[in-house]
């Protein structure tokens, strides 16, 4: 999850920059970050994506990126943007709900402090330890399933979907309903009361205050969120290995199925061009991201 | 500007609790048309409740609000056609200047073109044309109120409500802007309701002050009447700066350090009490030197304020204050001794407790 370091998105204040023309060191402030940055980032997605041009015996090739349009490989990053996306949104629209009943109520009270630290935690819940407690709980033999099948509801009549596609977007909603709530909160947090009564002194009711006001407010937030919840979901791989271990349909996985000799060819050169697409997709969904950001942030 | 004669607005025995407490028991009040009134009081004591009531953006659990001849106690803001400004910044941040401005006659109807047009006329009465395209984020805190008043004024609203529209403001531009508000009220000559916690601004700006306290009106009536002639010892010590000086009253007036001073209500037993006294009603007599005399004493303390200063003296068994034109306080810095004279215009009183000779 590329969640982590993403906790605070619509509070930037984002004034404009004064007087940036003088020489100034303020730069060397980032200096520490643009070398974490260089070195855990930058670095290793160059030597991936060099790496991608090399094949078994060292020398340049091609190969490794037209074999991206294998046709798994075409399934695969089709349904991996499909659960992303469908996750992200059900996710946004989900969190979006809790973090708007969290801010109606009282800015101290219990079920604020309640839901976000539970945010924060199950933001970070996955992989392995995700995965079994949805085994462990609704899985077929998990004891919820035992429980309903005894009483005469048996939901895996039609399969057992938990180990599908639609499983793995439940899992994954465990993760982005909190993520969501992080990140969009603030961004609620920052609409005042005094718009809602500006807007029915003036003349407005409540769906004027949605449609002018506070919808335009909070929409880039929103968006911005969805795409973070996309890249969130489009990125995870120990959930998704730990869950399904047949078919693959995630990408991620892909790219350990191609550096794993046991399903057939060893193909490390072909496992990077995987990740190199997936880099690609990511930092897209980042930067229009980031430009929302900058919409709200002069504003807010 | 737009002509338009303000309507009169009463308030009548509004009543409104939170749980226990009782934010407004009782308040009356009216305003003429086109007056603009100041609501003055300590903190907590129900301005912001008044003017929420009369905006409808909070309910009465009593009394009647009647505007223009009509009860609007029952009618929700949105169509009571009331123009607010905020103490906080509430303009729509999403939104340019003229956008904000704009936008209640955009929830009438009025086509795009008349409501920018009428947009501008109003910015450009609160002297900011100039600044029709920026954002809130863009403008100064004067500027975003300034921006506010315009948008309250654009739907030509029957009452405009302040509520402590310059708190957030620096004292120069807090002056101005308040100069500036009175003088677009006057120009659009509407009924307007203003709260403030500073009295120099009720009293600078208000046809009439009303003062409150615990939810009740003390006092109202034209700034002078008020500051000069306060009707209780509440008003007299929240208006203004007030001597607190014990006294003993005889015949309808008050002796106070062997100077007699008439009282405004005179037919009161005689007896202690304590006499409110102005810190302008007190002057330098001159030097003090080495006499003795209830009203000598050293000055232990000189506040230049301008053309005024304020002079602390110290009388041994209290302190008074003395207001005197900058010129003749420099003459008795502090250190030196003085003699005080109090000018004997009439005087509120305050009693601790009942007179031990009621006769
Ligand atoms: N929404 C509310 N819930 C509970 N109590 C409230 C609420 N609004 C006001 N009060 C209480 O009602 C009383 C009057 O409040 P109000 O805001 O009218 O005071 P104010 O005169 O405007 O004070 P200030 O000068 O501090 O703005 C206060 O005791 C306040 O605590
Ligand atoms: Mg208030």
């Amino acid at each position: 999850m590329i969640a982590a370091g993403n906790p605070a998105v619509a509070t930037n204040v984002g004034r404009p920059l004064a007087g940036g023309r003088r020489f100034s060191l303020d730069w060397i402030g980032v200096v520490p970050f643009l070398a974490y940055a260089g070195l855990f980032l930058l670095l290793p997605s160059t030597i991936i994506a060099l790496g991608a041009f090399v094949n078994a015996d060292g020398a340049f090739t091609l190969e490794n990126y037209q074999h991206l349009s294998r046709s798994y490989v075409v399934k695969s990053t089709v349904d991996t943007t499909v659960i992303s996306a469908v996750t992200a949104v059900a996710g946004a629209i989900l969190g979006a709900l809790l973090s708007y009943a969290i801010v109606m109520g009282s800015p101290n009270g219990v079920l604020r402090r309640l839901v976000v630290s539970a945010s924060g935690v199950l933001a970070q819940f996955g992989g392995v330890t995700l995965a079994f407690a949805f085994i462990a709980s609704i899985g077929p033999a998990g004891f919820v399933y035992l429980f309903a099948q005894a009483h005469g509801f048996d939901y895996y009549t039609h399969g057992i979907w938990l180990f599908e596609r639609t499983g793995l977007g439940l899992v994954y909603l465990y993760f982005q309903i909190p993520l969501m709530v992080l990140v969009f909160l603030p961004a609620l947090d920052g609409i005042k009361p005094q718009w809602r009564e500006a807007t029915e002194s003036l003349g407005g009711n409540t769906w004027h205050y949605w449609r002018h006001v506070a919808g335009p407010l909070l929409f880039p937030a929103f968006l911005g969120a969805t795409l973070l919840l996309f890249a969130n979901a489009f990125s995870a791989y120990a959930t998704a290995n730990a869950l399904i271990n047949q078919g693959q349909p995630m990408l991620s996985q892909q790219i350990g199925g191609a550096l794993s000799s046991e399903v057939g060819a060893f193909e490390p050169g072909f496992a990077k061009a995987i990740a190199v697409e997936m880099i690609v997709i990511v930092t897209l969904v980042t930067v229009l991201y980031s430009l929302l950001q900058r919409r709200t942030s002069r504003w807010l | 500007m737009t002509d338009r004669s303000g309507v009169e607005v009463r308030l009548e025995n509004l009543v409104r609790r939170y749980g226990t407490v009782t934010a407004l028991d009782g308040l009356s009040l009216t305003l003429a048309p086109g007056e603009l009134v100041a609501l003055l009081g300590p903190s907590g004591c129900g301005k912001t409740t008044a003017l929420r009531l009369l905006a409808g953006l909070e309910e009465a659990d009593g009394g009647r609000i009647v505007i223009a001849g009509n009860d609007v106690t029952g009618l929700p803001a949105n169509r009571r056609n009331i123009g607010m400004v905020f103490q906080a910044y509430s303009l729509f941040p999403h939104m340019v200047a003229w956008e904000n401005v704009a936008f209640g006659l955009q929830m009438r109807h009025v086509s795009a073109v008349e409501r920018k047009k009428r947009a501008l006329d109003m910015l450009d009465l609160v002297g900011l044309a100039r600044f029709a395209n920026r954002y809130a984020s863009q403008m100064s805190g004067g500027q975003q109120q300034r921006v506010a008043l315009a948008r309250a004024l654009a739907i030509q609203p029957q009452v405009l409500l302040l509520d402590e529209p310059l708190s957030a403001l620096d004292a120069k531009v807090r002056s101005r802007l308040r100069d500036e508000i009175r003088r677009v009220q006057l120009e659009v000559g509407i009924t307007t309701l203003f709260v403030t916690h500073d009295q120099e601004e009720a009293l600078a700006i208000a046809d009439r002050v009303g003062v409150m306290q615990s939810g009740k009106l003390e006092q109202l009536g034209p700034p002078t009447l008020v500051y000069s002639r306060p009707a209780t010892p509440f008003v007299a010590d929240f208006v203004g700066l007030t001597n607190r000086m014990q006294g003993t009253v005889r015949g309808g007036s008050v002796e106070v350090r062997g100077t007699s001073i008439p009282l405004v209500q005179p037919d009161v037993s005689d007896g202690p009490a304590i006499a409110l006294i102005r810190p302008e009603a007190v002057s330098i007599d001159g030097n003090g030197g080495t006499d003795e005399g209830p009203l000598v004493g050293t000055v232990i303390a000189v506040a230049f304020l301008g053309a005024v200063s304020r002079v602390t003296v110290d009388l041994g068994d209290t302190t008074v204050l003395a207001q005197l034109p900058t010129s003749s306080a420099s003459q008795h810095p502090a250190g030196t001794r003085v003699r005080l004279a109090l000018r004997t215009d009439p005087v509120l009183i305050q009693r601790e407790e009942p007179a031990p000779t009621a006769s």
